[in-house]
Formats: structure tokens, sequence, C-alpha cells
């Protein structure tokens, strides 16, 4: 007999691992998501009083999906008639379930399809809202309680619910099909779910406010899927390019901010307390994606991020490679964002002015208003080119639109240090 | 097969429907085949006259117009058969549209429950 904690442990360790397995699974059965999350809770519930008095199996995964199965199976049999009138995500004739099916046999994962990509391509439709999808994908492909998830967007638990079920009945009713698209829609749905990932992390890495625990709960959830993606979609090279932007970017999460949680800039992060072991395998995935082809944008991504983490120091970087790189993005992805970070870059290698002129046309071209970091990265290139009176009217504009206490400090310290226009024009 | 409802919104045009390309209109004609090709089937369509032709009823209040001023206005329904979300878009993607696009709308059916 396991000890209760070993056993506490193993169904822990089963539920990060295993949730997507056994839920997508489990949908092949009752064929809408509600039943199968309530079938697959059921199976873990059980395997803590199961694996304490029996020990834990061997291969909890294929345990846990032939109990929410079975569990699922009873459903169905016991609400048939209420069943037979609900829209079915499954056609009746795509699979099983099997009256054959042999819940207590020793068959589970081993003949039982792998369904976690249809379970997100569901999940990242894109009919579903964006928060929608950022959401469903938590509470069904990661099994995150709806609680953590309302905590770690700074929601109310029953608006995140609301949300949720909104999303899922929507999935019902509208048929959103149960399903991993056709070779010809792949690509583009399949950025829609990169998307998802990118933004799971993002909020996790950069977020505005919250908990450090739910953050890194987030951003190791984001990696989990980035994995999970690579390993399903081997073919897919932009299921490499996201994972290596990940990678490259959890490489440095230590170093950004100081022991004081202030924001610090690239330029003066601790590059040695970088994990070298993420940054070899981030560039590993960046050079097997480029030189397979034309990349896409998230490969695009992390190849600059892959660079900026192998750089010695920040004015060793390869900043006209960068440049480069930039350039490509913007043409295949148009985004002013991207026009933006092309420009810090400009600034290493053709210097302040050239990058001033190009920030400048953004912000007149509006479609940045309210994005702090415009009249952040404006700010600083006033600042290096001596206008510092015109700096801090920049950055404090940035500061206003912040509401993150890091980035805020940040700011402050850097109207401070844009010196003497900031005592020479109090307020 | 799931039924749904694909929605027309047009930037309107002073002549209505006369103002419409005859390449639009031949697209149209051609529409039902098109969708057939793929699977799927047109049960029924609607084509609306402009909406300064509508009247709205409110309470007791009448008024010239429709119920909902946008500025592509609701041009056509047409109602098709496919066999899930994909496929319902896929065939509304073949809709011809001058300056606006289709909103796809799952129709209850038989089978769909009528909300909870």
């Amino acid at each position: 007999m396991d000890s209760v904690n070993s056993v506490e442990q193993a169904v822990a360790d089963a539920h990060r691992r295993e949730w997507a397995y056994v839920l997508a699974a489990t949908v092949r059965v009752t064929r809408d998501l509600d039943s199968a999350e309530e079938a697959v809770q059921d199976a873990y519930v059980k395997a803590l009083t199961t694996w304490t008095r029996d020990g834990v199996p061997e291969r909890p995964g294929a345990w846990l999906t032939t109990v929410a199965r079975r569990n699922a199976l009873n459903m169905t049999r016991r609400d048939r008639t209420l069943h037979a009138k609900l829209p079915l995500l499954v056609q009746p004739d795509d699979t099983e379930p099997s009256e054959a099916f042999e819940p207590s046999g020793p068959s589970g994962r081993d003949t039982i399809p792998d369904d976690r990509l249809r379970l997100i391509f569901t999940c990242c439709h894109p009919a579903l809202a964006e928060e929608a999808r950022v959401a469903l994908t938590l509470r069904l492909v990661c099994g995150v309680a709806t609680e953590d998830i309302a905590r770690a967007f700074l929601v109310g638990e029953s608006a995140m619910a609301a949300r949720l079920t909104r999303a899922k009945k929507k999935i019902a009713v509208a048929r959103i099909p149960y399903a991993v698209p056709a070779p010809g829609e792949l690509p583009r749905r399949l950025d829609s779910v990169l998307t998802v990932v990118h933004l799971l992390y993002a909020t996790g890495h950069t977020a505005y406010s919250g908990e450090r625990l739910v953050r890194d709960e987030l951003t190791g959830r984001a990696l989990d899927l980035a994995r999970m993606l690579r390993l399903l979609l081997p073919g897919e090279r932009e299921t490499a390019g996201l994972l290596a932007l990940l990678l490259a970017q959890h490489a440095r999460r230590a170093t950004r901010t100081d022991a004081y949680g202030t924001l610090l800039r690239l330029e003066e992060q601790d590059r040695s307390a970088w994990d070298h072991e993420l940054i070899a395998e981030a560039d590993r995935l960046v050079v097997a994606a480029l030189t397979a082809g034309p990349p896409g944008r998230f490969t695009l991504q992390a190849a600059i991020a892959a660079l900026h983490a192998q750089a010695p120091t920040y004015a060793e970087t390869d900043w006209p490679q960068i440049l480069t790189l930039y350039g490509e993005l913007l043409r295949i992805w148009p985004s002013p964002v991207v026009a933006l970070n092309r420009a810090v870059a400009l600034a290493m290698v053709d210097g302040p002015s050239a990058a001033l002129a190009q920030v400048e046309a953004l912000e007149a071209e509006g479609r940045l208003a309210g994005y702090r970091y415009l009249p952040a990265t404006k700010a600083d290139l006033l600042h290096r080119l001596g206008r510092d009176t015109e700096a801090v009217r920049a950055y404090r504009e940035a500061l206003a639109l912040s509401d993150n206490a890091a980035e805020q400090e940040f700011l402050t310290g850097r109207i401070r240090s844009a010196g003497p226009g900031a005592r020479s024009k109090p307020g | 097969m799931p039924q749904y409802a694909v929605l027309i919104f047009e930037r309107e045009t002073p002549g209505g429907v006369a103002d419409l390309p005859p390449e639009i209109m031949e697209a149209h004609d051609r529409l039902p085949d098109r969708i057939a090709e793929q699977g799927g089937r047109i049960i029924a369509g609607l084509a609306l006259e402009p909406s300064a032709t509508a009247t709205a009823i409110r309470g007791d209040l009448i008024t010239d117009g429709p119920f909902i001023e946008t500025k592509e206005a609701l041009a056509g329904v047409f109602v098709i058969e496919a066999s899930d979300l994909d496929h319902a878009l896929a065939l509304a993607r073949l809709t011809p549209i001058v300056s606006g696009g289709v909103e796809v709308r799952p129709l209850i059916g038989f089978e769909t429950p009528a909300g909870d």
C-alpha cells in the first residue's frame, strides 16, 4: 500500500500529464464536453481512493481513461433518452463507443486513439472568442480548475464559469466539429491554436498584475501545451517555432526583474543566469524549423529570441540579422507591434534618429494608441538623442498606460535618470 | 443534417438590387449547384428589398426604416444544410458579396434543445 502522500502526488502528476488524453478519449463516448468533463473528474476522484487501497497502477493514464470511459458509458446509458436529444459532437458513424468495450481489460491507451488534437482544435476554434479559447484550453486541455483560471485572468469565478458555459454551449449548438481540420485548413487553424498557447505564456510571463504563483502555473501549462503540440504535429514547423519561442523566453525568466521586483531591460540582465540548456534546445528547434522551408511567424519570432538569448552582451547581439528577421516577420505578419520592435532593432543598426522617425510614423498612424510600449520606446530613443525633456514627457505617457507595478517602478526610474530634463520641468 | 441560416449583410446602394454587378447575380444563380458540389444543400432563400422600404414596430410605435440601423444592412437570408460548423462556414464562404459579409447561425432543429 502506498502512503497517502505519494498517492496524492501520483494523482496530481496524472492530472497534469494525462488529463487531456483522458478527456479527449472520453468525449468519444459521451460526445459532449460537459458530461465528459464530469466523467473524467469522477475518475480522478476515484483514483485517489482506489490507488490508496490497491497501489498506483503501472499506467495511470490507461487506468484513468478506462474508468472515465466506463463512467461515461454508464452516464450515456442512464441518460439515453435525454442524450438522444442533444447535438452530438462526434458523429455516430465516426467511431465507437462499442458495447464490446471492455472497461477492466488490459487494453487502455494502446487501443484508444489519441484525440488530444481534436480536443485542442475544438477549444481553439476561430468561431469562439479569443478569451473563450484561452479559458476552454486551460479548462479542458489542461484540466485547470475554473477558480484558478478566473484568478489568472483577474475575473470572478462565476464570470469565468459563465464564459466557459457559453463557449461550450456554442460548440454544442453551432456544432463546432470535434475534429482535426482538413489539410487545406490546417495552417490557418493551427495558427489559432498556437496563438492561444502563446497568449497563455505571455499572460503568465508579463502579467499586468497578479500573484507570482498563478503566473508560473500559466507559463508551465503553456510550455506543456507547446511540447504536446510539437509531439502530436511534428510535421508542422510552426509547432517547433512556438516551442522554441517559449523556451528562449523562459530561459531568461529569472533575470527579468531584480531582487526587488524591478523590471530589468535586456541590456541590464545577468546573462550568466540564463538557462543555457533551454536556450540550446530552442536553438536546435529554430535551426530545424528554418532549414525546412519558408518560416512562419512563430519560427521568425523564435529565431529573434534565440539570437538575443545567445548573444554574449546586448551590444554584441547580431542586430543586423535581427533587423532582417523583423523585416521578414513584418512582411508575413504586418502588425504595428512588429513594426515597433523592428524600430528598436533599427536603432541598434542605423542609430536612434532613423528609428525615431519610424516610431513617430507609427504613432501618427494611430493603430497603437494606448499601447504603452510605443511611448516607452519613443522615450528611450529621445533620451539617447539627448532630447530629455521630450523623453520625460513620453515616459510619463507610458507610465500612465501601465498598470503593472514592476513596470511603473521601471518607468519612474527612467524618468529620474532622464536627468536635467526631469529637474528643469517638474511635475 | 443540421441547418444553418446564412444572413447576408451588404452596403446598400441607391438602386438596390439593380446596382448589383452582373457577375454577382450570376454567382447567386450558380450558388445552389456549388453548394451541392460540396455536399451541402440550400433549403430556402430570401432576397430583401432595401432597408429604406422597411417598417419597424416597437410596441405601439410604428417607424420608417429597419429595426436596427447598420452600415451593412440585412439584404438576404438563405438556409443551408451542412454536416457541422466547419462545413457550414465553407459553404457560406461561397456567397457572392459586394462589400459586406455573412453571418452563420445554427437553426433550432428537432435534435437541438430550444435553449436551456
